[in-house]
């Protein structure tokens, strides 16, 4: 009995949580390395696009309600999100043209266009706040738990509660669905392997005849739709805040390194790795032990191995610690 | 004279601009203005060493200012007697620990050569470390904080005058740049600009949670100043007759004699915190002439030149002898030395320490800002990114009011769009950096004034 209860609590506060920032983060992760892969810099202004997505998105729902539309239990936000991709795929390509386009023909070298997407970032990050504002918006609405955590407890008896709230699985279902997608694309479609081609050797797909300028759009609309959904899951679960999804940058950045960047697969579990880190690293064990472990040998303190502060600096531990001793990233990416 | 017409007209351009908003805003403003930009001129000093004269890039900016504050606040406050007595030993003993195991480290990496066990026993160590640091300094760290949580909780500093903390911070921040350069220095460049982004977040994580040192965000304020308070200058007869003497003319216009006193005590008032800023703003002068005229020297020395040589072809500086590795790193320390000179600075300046106003877009991206926009690579330049960009920064509110209620005169006073573009004025400033650094990057892309190296 305790025992099921100590894994229940492993399962609360470790296991789901971890899992859902995980498939957030991993979204935000692809992301990074597509743009890094195909575009080749690194995009400072991930987290202020996702914030751009997420802003439509929140836009769109407040009208849905205001119009008296909704999805009954689920979040009216999901109708929403398809108008957020659109507008963030609309805004992601004038950018690339009106900025991007020149360095990319003129063969900037990529710290150019890192410095470029800062300057994207302040005007992101300005647009952002000037339609929205920098406070906290909720938009969540629908049904919040699928289960309690007090009627866990009372159907099965158990003294620790499970509480599995609706945002996390769909969060996991949604992220399931549309990594799979991609990955079909990539690998099984002709415009997925030509991305591919283009994104090892630049000069032999051209030559092979493939369209340079495709391919960058097609990079641009994949990437809206997964800044936009991870942004949108993000917001739902937790809330959306601008400042927030700029911080968000720094965990996906790691995630997407630690992955291997360049390498959409790693970029995936990057984000697991990042996130279940931090939550393993940061979380009180106490009661925990105070389970599996007999009366007389139950420990004192938190036994917490690190304050819960210092979640962010966990991530770019890792991360430094992977650009040490493997800077390729644990799956093999793209070689510094 | 000719050659440097463009440094002079845009300096001059500058410096009118500032003068401008004295005379229309009020003086006040325009010193706090000059002396903000004085210091973002320092940091860029720093940053453009790094990046214009060796290609360095380096987006933990934030990190050594945030450094280079803590620097004042050790030296500048007073001990806490009570903290040391009650945790003082615990601590001692966590900083023996950790020279020990930095020792160990060290004599391991000498021994043996490099292998698998040597990697994960360093590893075990480091963790092995931590964990006992943790569990030893946990009881001392508790007694500090408890020391009168409300005034104080930490160890406090050595109580020396804070100046000197200008230099501590120099120290400090080369330090961790010495760290991070040994760690970080071998990467390509936007892998260094990643990871130098997320290790300056370390340093502001462990700044803002260690409450034994730095009191956390709990803010430490009211440090020693350098200059003369107010209150006390508004009571000294030499500065009320300085004043006198300053406005007299203004004086003698009023007549009535209880009025006139009326008049001169406000003049004094506003006289003081101009005279206290006009303090500072010599102190700051001084170090941004000290380090421009180093800097300077440092560009045109065969130094300098060994440096743009590396920039521009690492392979065959190295082929020519060049220690490469080396001299990245000593670039590396010392712009990050200066960077946290500023950071001792601005809290100087300021009079307190807030850890939880360090943020990447203030401390880092609007530096970076500066520097591209004025001119990486010129020490000049990089000054003058300084201030243009801190002057807009702080203008883009008054600027960005101006043209909505310009564009939108049309409108109702009551108009939704209207009232809601006004209520997001502060956040035009961005929208005014990101755009500036777009254009400049596109159109200019050296900066304002460009890097020039003259054959002497």
């Amino acid at each position: 009995m305790d025992f099921f209860n100590a894994l229940i609590l492993l399962l609360n506060y470790i296991f789901i949580p971890a899992l859902t920032y995980g498939s957030q983060l991993a979204l935000g992760a692809i992301f990074v390395t597509l743009i890094y892969g195909i575009l080749r810099f690194a995009n400072f202004a991930t987290g202020d696009m996702m914030s751009f997505g997420t802003m439509v998105t929140i836009l769109f729902t407040w009208y849905f309600q205001s119009l008296g539309i909704s999805l009954g239990v689920l979040p009216t936000a999901l109708l929403a999100i398809p108008f957020g991709i659109f507008f963030m795929i609309l805004y992601m390509l004038s950018i690339d043209k009106f900025v991007f386009k020149y360095y990319r023909i003129n063969k900037s070298p990529p710290v150019q266009l890192a410095m470029v997407s800062i300057g994207v970032m302040f005007v992101t990050q300005a647009v952002v706040r000037i339609i929205i504002g920098p406070s906290d918006q909720r938009f969540f609405d629908g049904e919040k738990f699928i289960i309690k955590a007090r009627e866990f407890k009372e159907t099965t008896g158990f003294n620790e509660g499970l509480a599995l709230k609706s945002t996390q699985v769909i969060t996991v279902l949604v992220t399931i669905i549309l990594v799979s997608l991609l990955f079909w694309f990539l690998n099984k479609t002709k415009t997925g392997k030509s991305m591919k081609a283009y994104s090892d050797n630049e000069d032999l797909a051209l030559l092979s005849g493939i369209d340079p300028k495709k391919i960058v759009m097609i990079t641009w609309i994949i990437a809206g739709i997964l800044a936009t959904i991870g942004g949108a899951l993000y917001g739902l679960d937790k809330s959306f805040k601008p400042f927030t999804y700029f911080n968000n940058m720094l965990p996906i950045f790691a995630a997407a390194i630690v992955g291997g960047i360049g390498n959409p697969f790693g970029a995936f579990l990057g984000g697991y790795v990042i996130a279940f880190s931090e939550i393993f690293l940061t979380y009180a064990y106490k009661k925990f032990f105070m389970y599996i472990l007999p009366e007389s040998m139950e420990p004192e303190s938190l036994l917490q191995l690190l304050s819960t502060d210092y979640k962010f600096a966990v991530s770019f531990s890792i991360l430094v610690i992977v650009l040490l001793y493997r800077p390729s990233g644990i799956f093999k990416g793209k070689v510094l | 004279m000719r050659k440097n017409l463009n440094v002079i007209a845009a300096y001059s351009i500058m410096m009118a601009l500032i003068i401008l908003v004295g005379i229309f805003q009020s003086w006040n403003i325009a010193l706090s203005i000059f002396n903000l930009c004085l210091i973002s001129a320092v940091m860029t000093m720093g940053a453009n060493i790094q990046w214009g004269y060796a290609g360095l890039i380096n987006f933990g900016i934030m990190g050594y200012t945030a450094l280079g504050g803590l620097a004042a606040v050790l030296i500048s406050v007073d001990p806490v007697q009570e903290a040391w007595s009650a945790g003082g030993f615990d601590i001692m003993m966590s900083l023996w620990l950790i020279i020990a195991m930095v020792l160990i480290i060290r004599f391991i990496l000498k021994r043996f050569n490099k292998s698998k066990i040597r990697t994960y026993s360093i590893a075990v160590i480091i963790i092995s470390g931590i964990l006992l640091i943790r569990f030893s300094a946990e009881p001392g760290i508790e007694a500090i904080e408890a020391v009168n949580p409300a005034k104080t909780g930490f160890l406090g500093g050595f109580g020396l005058p804070i100046i000197f903390s200008w230099i501590v911070g120099a120290f400090f921040a080369g330090g961790l740049a010495f760290i991070v350069g040994k760690v970080a220095l071998g990467l390509r460049a936007d892998y260094l600009a990643i990871a130098t982004l997320l290790i300056s977040e370390i340093v502001i994580a462990i700044i803002k949670h260690e409450d034994w040192l730095t009191r956390g965000v709990k803010n430490v304020i009211g440090l020693k100043r350098p200059a003369p308070y107010e209150v006390d200058l508004q009571s000294t007869d030499w500065f009320i007759n300085l004043i006198e003497k300053f406005n007299s003319g203004k004086l003698e216009l009023i007549s009535n004699l209880s009025d006139r006193q009326l008049e001169l005590n406000q003049l004094v008032i506003e006289g003081s915190s101009i005279f206290v800023k006009l303090c500072y703003s010599g102190l700051f002068l001084t170090v941004v002439i000290i380090l421009l005229i180093l800097t300077q020297k440092a560009l045109y020395s065969p130094w300098g030149r060994m440096m743009r040589a590396i920039r521009d072809n690492e392979e065959a500086a190295n082929a020519m002898g060049k220690n490469v590795v080396k001299q990245h790193l000593l670039i590396f320390i010392l712009g990050s030395a200066i960077v946290g000179i500023a950071g001792a600075m601005l809290v100087t300046q300021d009079g307190l320490f807030t850890p939880g106003s360090y943020r990447p877009m203030r401390y880092t991206f609007l530096i970076w800002v500066m520097v591209i926009v004025g001119g990486s690579g010129n020490n000049f330049g990089a000054i003058l990114g300084g201030f243009a960009v801190w002057f807009l920064w702080i203008e883009a509110a008054p600027i960005a009011l101006f043209l909505i209620n310009f564009f939108t005169a049309g409108m109702s006073e009551t108009h939704a769009l209207k009232l809601h573009l006004i209520e997001s004025v502060p956040y035009f400033r961005f929208l005014m950096m990101g755009l500036g650094l777009l254009l400049i990057m596109r159109y200019r892309p050296k900066g304002i004034l460009p890097e020039k190296i003259e054959i002497k």
